[in-house]
């Protein structure tokens, strides 16, 4: 009677486990067609708001600020919910552990190759630079390929690609991303056959950390999808504010401001605004949600697109404060051949596509 | 019980030390809390996320914040 009992409890409990993964999965279903419905509608809303309900006359320079902002502000928002959460559940299957594991013992370029593409999709957060810093280059792993890794995960990051996507198109979204990768293997193999390992702070190699084998965690579908979910709530939480602020200065910026405004500025004439943008972009990072918007909208006034490239990379892979949290693994001159390397690859990118468009 | 809450100072990890606090008190376990910000002490647990969460010297959470009740499972059964 009593193993009887235990197993039905048993049984009951397993039931009650499979039931809830079915929920949750059954939840993502049941959201998913909302999301495309509401995706799909989001012109025709637009229009019933801004021409039925507000009857704002068409063709003038408030309407199309106005149609602008109501029509991009939830669309950006619904595609960054989605993909943070797709993310967030991909990247529930990778982490820094067993990147580093991958990377261990490649030869130079395979190496730079292999970090850069991992440093899309291993969960990173710029404070966790440093422990995942100090991992790697406990493990043997080559400063060059190291720095791979340090530039491409902050740089190709989803809150970036969806803004691309969302406002430029698919084109430019995976131009970004393969941009991305050139510069982050190219900067890493540089910096590693210059063989910079000496400007790094002594006591970096002197860490002896036990190699306690830490459990992969063993995670359920349903866990998988509160990580998703967890990333959600915590990306979309904090870039919202700068993607509505940036889509409404972008919006004014579509309906006021002149035609080839901005060819003087940031016009693939004026070669000095490459370099120029990227110098600007460096400490402009914790805005990079708010400064795709105001970019894209810059691109319609005459702006060229090697320069608006070079500016968004700059503003997003090159931040002042990551900087100032490697300063403490890093000496003054290997973060100054950081930023000059990665500062040098994003001018060629930008110089480039000037020259193509 | 001896619990080290690992990370430099980012909101996260003060996140995760209100929340272990919570649960301490919602089971009643007296913990001594102590914090590590230094990143050559966080490496020497062989993490390479922050936060981190050590309960009497073994690595239980590692790169995210676990929600309360989460957290109440792990104090219960850290060896687990």
């Amino acid at each position: 009677m009593i193993t009887c009992g235990i197993v039905r409890f048993d049984f009951i409990a397993i039931t009650m486990k499979q039931l809830s993964t079915v929920n949750k999965i059954g939840m993502v279903v049941l959201f998913l067609p909302i999301w495309i419905a509401l995706y799909l509608s989001l012109d025709q809303l637009t229009r019933f708001i801004v021409h039925s309900l507000l009857s704002m006359p068409e063709d003038e320079h408030l309407t199309t600020a106005v149609f602008f902002f109501i029509y991009e502000v939830p669309k950006v928002l619904l595609l960054l919910t989605l993909i943070v959460f797709v993310v967030g559940i991909i990247r529930t299957y990778f982490s820094p552990e067993k990147t580093r594991a991958a990377l261990e013992g490649k030869p130079l370029f395979v190496g730079n190759v292999m970090a850069s593409s991992l440093g899309i999709v291993t969960p990173f957060c710029s404070c966790s630079a440093i422990p995942l810093f100090l991992g790697f280059v406990e493990a043997g792993i080559p400063l060059g390929i190291t720095f791979s890794f340090l530039i491409a995960a902050p740089m190709i990051n989803e809150v970036a690609i969806v803004l691309l996507f969302g406002l430029f198109g698919w084109e430019t979204a995976l131009l970004y991303v393969l941009m991305g990768l050139i510069i982050a293997i190219t900067s890493g193999w540089v910096i590693g056959t210059l063989k910079l390992e000496r400007y790094v702070e002594e006591w970096v190699y002197k860490i002896k950390s036990p190699h306690v084998s830490i459990n992969e965690e063993t995670l359920t579908i349903n866990d998988r999808i509160d990580r998703g979910w967890d990333a959600v709530k915590e990306v979309v939480g904090k870039v919202w504010i700068y993607i509505v602020l940036g889509i409404a200065v972008g919006a004014g910026v579509h309906g006021y401001v002149p035609e080839n405004f901005m060819a003087s500025i940031m016009g693939k004439d004026a070669w000095w605004s490459v370099p120029l943008s990227v110098l600007i972009g460096i400490p402009m990072y914790s805005n990079a949600a708010g400064i795709i918007p105001i970019v894209q909208a810059l691109l319609g006034k005459g702006a060229s697109l090697g320069t608006a490239l070079a500016f968004m990379m700059s503003v997003i892979g090159l931040s002042l404060p990551e900087m100032i949290i490697l300063k403490k693994v890093l000496k003054i001159q290997l973060i100054a051949a950081f930023a000059g390397i990665v500062g040098i690859g994003i001018m060629i990118v930008g110089f480039i596509f000037n020259a193509i468009y | 019980m001896n619990i080290k809450v690992l990370g430099s100072g980012c909101t996260n990890c003060k996140t995760l030390e209100k929340r272990t606090i919570e649960a301490l008190s919602a089971l009643n376990v007296t913990a001594e809390i102590e914090k590590v910000t230094e990143y050559a002490d966080i490496a020497t647990y062989g993490i390479m996320r922050t936060p981190g969460l050590v309960i009497d010297g073994k690595v239980v959470v590692q790169g995210y914040v676990p929600t309360v009740e989460k957290l109440r499972e792990i104090i219960q059964a850290p060896h687990i």
